[in-house]
């Protein structure tokens, strides 16, 4: 019960920080001191108390599409186990719901990129649609590889501690998953290599582009929807790479925290390292995520 | 009961197109009288259906409700022989029961669209034909569901198969519908000479034409595999299984949108009862059959969707769709015959099951989006998804049923494809779990396919439903767009409800699924679990409560609190240019064209682009073609050869009856002296 509310207040408190803590290593990279850590959630109080202004060629879907995306991640934040604790809810098959709840936002967030009738928005959304299509085999080959490690059919127990098989088969298959999972990461939360959080051009942005005429409130919902994605994919990865456990949730969960960040810092290293893809050597990158995630699967089979 | 009450459906759904045809041709009476009789039959073959799937309980092929038919045909006709001992003619069992329901669905649904869609007042020349033949195309495939015997069958594939050939050739003026009626009237016979070569073969194997199941001993291996080759490419060519697709696209577009609706949603998936229904009577089958249908499913599955993203017309787009969607449903099927061949009760129960469920899922979805499509047709005139845009606003009552109808064939939560798609994907997720079995490691790869035609859905139900209802209007076509009538709009909201009911009730349905696959795997060793053990539908049914709740919830709350009504609403932010227009929105065209660039190497788009020469260039156009492989590539040209090869005989048609008569005269001696015995006579001259 008590893990089950550090789950709820974790899923709903922890994720603004997330972008703070990337946005902090890139500064002290370049030099800069950067904006605070918590600026996300200034940002957040202050866009929900904010008017909205509305274009004049969207219809419902416009303002439907932010709260069924925030909807969909936190259900799938449900799913998902943090640390060594279980989800909330697990039942056979929520796998499948996670991937097709995150699905489910992608659908209503380009729809309403498309709403404006912008040719930059309608830029963004086709690329964000492309990009999945590629992530989401890869995302497939990884849970495939996880049930096969443990033999389970649902996220809690599929995740919990994928090491138990014998460390010399599930070592390098575990390796090759966690790269995969890694540039999907990238890739569906919009970080460097892919697309650029900070540019400034329209041309170049995917999901940046695509909010553009969100405003207010709603702009709000859509920053924390995003980060809570940046969460919960986060949290899937962690289980990968950093399967530890001490069996005490005092400890476990300050760790679980630790983690979290820890690989926020990472995600700022990478995009302080790395200059953006060509929009068009993108795909390669998610290829590449695919070959990485499948091949791991298919060294488990043999 | 429930036999007698099918059979009345079937007689009332026959003739009630019939009736109007004495009526004048400007009288609205025949098309409501068509109604009058079309909805009590519908409701009457839904009972039926019902009172079949809630009572059937043991297992077996054919083992409940199965009349035999005293034939009036006097004994000892010729071939007529073999009718005389009183066969089994028809009967109802879970799986006939189980596809009977779309049957009669979209039966009565559609024609009650039609009242506004195609009223008789605005259609005077061929109306009455498009209700005569609807009628028959129901009772026909009705009857091929409840068939018993291989006559039976082929009578009522016949009956659908030609009826349907005039129902896509409705507006037959059109040189467009007459090549797309023939294509789809060659390819369907075709299908059917595969089917009369499968019977005979069933009958050699079985000893009779009933439709009974054969057991291992009473055929071989060699024997079984023509049966299955043969009736995959039969029911194959039906289904629109990709490489037997060619007629599909062109077909259904062409059709009234009502008849698309029909053919997607209903008639293709005769196909797959046919290959259900056979490989059910063969003995546990070898593991390369599951396995070819694994990958035919993945490929009509992912290139399906691939060309639909390259299409420009909305019902074109909307049948590609189908085959994609066909690929999805063989795929389920080719788990359960995986299953079968290894002896795994789950993965056939898994597998069968979200096939089933997906043929009526893709019934329910598709019918809707392809009735919207026709509300969309009837509004603008046009099928052209890049002249259209906005609709939303004029038609908000389309848009959004069109809505729910895109996110279900996504397979996204909350609705009804997420959970046939689950079955599946749970299916393919068991094989894992086999150790030591490299094949059934293999059979696992199909789930990341999976995932990425659902992605490619996603991507092309987006470039849709935004292009065409979204944004503003890209052409002047939209400018007299209207709400469709009632008629139109209230079978896309039933739909529209199933979709709703089987995504967030999922555990209604686990029963009547358990009967129709506990009927067909009657001859395999019956699943020993039940569907709602293998998967927690209980807990998928309130987590999709709860995300269609509280999104609902969340938005009402949201447009209160900001007061929505009352906000400003200015122009879209165009990034610091004033005046756009609503020509410089992003087109469906230029939207699928990322996508597309990844499937280029099978796709080949071709097109004209425009080339920039002088400093003002003048006035240019751009245009991109995708091409059916199968078709553009292969079939037309081979037809082509053929044609000009035959044209050498063509000096033998003269014209004149002398030249024929001399044929005939010629061909008779070339008769009598293959007829001499030659070799007597030889033998006689060299003994001498």
């Amino acid at each position: 019960m008590l893990n089950t509310a550090i789950h709820l207040l974790l899923l709903l408190l922890l994720p603004p920080l997330l972008p703070g803590v990337i946005n902090k290593t890139k500064a002290l990279f370049a030099g800069r001191q950067g904006p605070p850590l918590l600026q996300s959630y200034y940002d957040l109080a202050k866009l929900m108390r904010k008017d909205l202004v509305l274009s004049s060629t969207t219809t419902w879907i416009f303002v439907a599409a932010p709260v069924v995306t925030l909807v969909a991640v936190l259900l799938a934040g449900l799913l998902l186990p943090l640390g060594p604790f279980g989800a909330p809810i697990a039942f056979t098959g929520d796998l499948i719901l996670f991937a097709y709840l995150l699905g489910l936002g992608r659908f209503f967030t380009t729809a309403a990129a498309l709403d404006t009738g912008s040719a930059f928005e309608g830029m963004g959304a086709a690329r964000e649609v492309t990009f999945a299509c590629l992530a989401e085999p890869a995302l497939f080959f990884a849970l495939l590889a996880l049930a096969k490690i443990s033999g389970a059919l649902d996220l809690s127990a599929m995740l919990h501690d994928p090491l138990a098989g014998p460390l010399h088969t599930v070592m390098a298959p575990l390796v090759l998953v966690a790269i995969g999972l890694f540039i999907v990461l990238l890739a569906e939360n919009c970080r460097i290599p892919v697309d650029d959080p900070n540019t400034h051009l329209e041309l170049t942005m995917i999901h940046e582009v695509m909010v553009l005429d969100h405003s207010g409130p709603l702009l709000g919902l859509v920053l924390y929807g995003a980060a809570i994605k940046l969460f919960v994919l986060s949290a899937l990865i962690l289980h990968v790479i950093a399967p530890f456990q001490t069996g005490h949730p005092w400890v476990d969960w300050p760790m679980f925290v630790g983690e979290m960040l820890g690989l926020a810092v990472g995600v700022g290293v990478t995009e302080s390292i790395m200059a953006r893809l060509q929009m068009r050597h993108v795909p390669y990158l998610l290829i590449a995520a695919v070959l990485f995630c499948g091949f791991g699967f298919v060294l488990l089979v043999r | 009961m429930s036999l007698s009450l099918i059979l009345i459906a079937i007689v009332l759904a026959a003739l009630s197109g019939a009736v109007g045809l004495g009526l004048d041709r400007r009288s609205a009476w025949g098309q409501r009288l068509a109604v009058a009789l079309m909805v009590p039959a519908a409701i009457a073959g839904l009972t039926g259906a019902g009172l079949a799937l809630a009572h059937t309980s043991e297992p077996g092929p054919f083992a409940t409700r199965s009349v035999a038919v005293p034939t009036t045909m006097p004994a000892g006709i010729g071939s007529w022989q073999l009718l005389s001992n009183r066969p089994m003619l028809v009967g109802v069992d879970a799986l006939s029961a189980f596809f009977l329901v779309p049957i009669f669905l979209i039966g009565g649904l559609g024609s009650i669209y039609g009242l506004g869609y195609w009223p008789q007042a605005g259609h005077v020349a061929n109306g009455r034909k498009l209700r005569f033949f609807w009628g028959t195309v129901v009772a026909g495939m009705a009857l091929l569901v409840v068939a018993r015997h291989a006559f039976v069958f082929l009578l009522g594939w016949e009956v659908m198969a030609l009826s349907a050939f005039f129902l896509v050739d409705t507006e037959d003026h059109l040189a467009e519908v007459r090549w797309a009626s023939w294509l789809y009237l060659v390819s369907t016979h075709v299908g059917t000479l595969c089917l009369f070569a499968m019977f005979c073969l069933l009958r050699l194997a079985s000893g009779s034409f009933e439709l009974t199941s054969l057991t291992a001993g009473q055929a071989g291996p060699g024997l079984l595999t023509a049966i299955f080759v043969l009736g995959l490419v039969g029911f194959g060519l039906k289904a629109g299984i990709m490489p037997f697709h060619f007629w599909l696209p062109g077909a259904h577009a062409s059709a009234p949108s009502h008849v698309s609706a029909l053919m997607s949603g209903v008639l293709i998936k005769m196909g797959i009862y046919g290959l259900v229904r056979i490989t059910g009577l063969m003995p546990p089958p070898p593991l390369a059959w599951g396995g070819l249908l694994l990958i035919l499913g993945s490929v009509s599955g992912v290139l399906g969707v691939a060309y639909a993203l390259g299409q420009h017309d909305l019902k074109k787009l909307l049948a590609y769709h189908s085959i994609e969607n066909i690929g999805i449903i063989v795929m389920g099927l080719g788990l359960a015959l995986v299953g079968r061949s290894l002896g795994r009760p789950d993965w056939v129960l898994l597998g069968l099951a979200g096939c089933l469920l997906h043929v009526w899922n893709h019934c329910l979805f598709k019918a809707l989006l392809f009735l919207g499509a026709g509300s969309v047709v009837h509004a603008t005139g046009t099928r052209q998804i890049d002249r259209l845009g906005g609709l939303a606003k004029a038609m908000p009552w389309t848009a959004g049923l069109f809505l729910v109808g895109a996110v279900a064939i996504c397979g996204l939560p909350p609705l009804n494809g997420f959970i046939s798609e689950l079955f599946i994907y749970l299916g393919l997720w068991r094989t894992t779990g086999l150790a030591g079995e490299p094949s059934a490691a293999s059979v696992a790869v199909a789930a990341p396919v999976l995932a990425l035609i659902g992605a490619l859905a996603l991507a092309c139900f987006v470039k849709v439903f935004g292009a065409v209802f979204l944004g503003s209007a890209r052409s002047g076509d939209t400018q007299s767009a209207h709400e469709a009538p009632g008629s139109m709009v209230g079978p896309m909201i039933i739909l529209a409800g199933c979709c709703g009911f089987i995504g967030l009730v999922p555990g209604m349905v686990a029963p009547v699924l358990q009967r129709a696959v506990g009927s067909w795997a009657g001859a395999a060793p019956t699943p020993g679990e039940a569907l709602t053990g293998l998967v927690s539908l209980k807990w998928i049914g309130m987590m999709n409560v709860s995300l269609a709740g509280l999104a609902i919830l969340g938005t009402v709350v949201l447009a209160k609190r900001t007061h929505l009504a009352q906000a400003p609403r200015v122009g879209t932010w165009d990034c610091g240019y004033a005046r756009p227009t609503a020509r410089m929105q992003y087109t469906a065209s230029s939207f699928a064209q990322f996508v597309l660039g990844l499937f280029h190497w099978v796709l080949r788009p071709h097109g004209q682009a425009p080339v920039l020469r002088r400093l003002v260039p003048p006035p240019a156009y751009f245009e991109t073609h995708v091409d059916d492989y199968v078709l553009d590539g292969q079939i037309l040209p081979a037809a082509r050869f053929v044609q000009r090869w035959m044209a050498r005989f063509r000096g033998l048609q003269r014209g004149l009856t002398q030249h024929y008569v001399l044929y005939i005269l010629a061909t008779v001696i070339a008769l009598l002296i293959w007829t001499l015995p030659i070799h007597q006579i030889l033998a006689r001259l060299l003994a001498r």
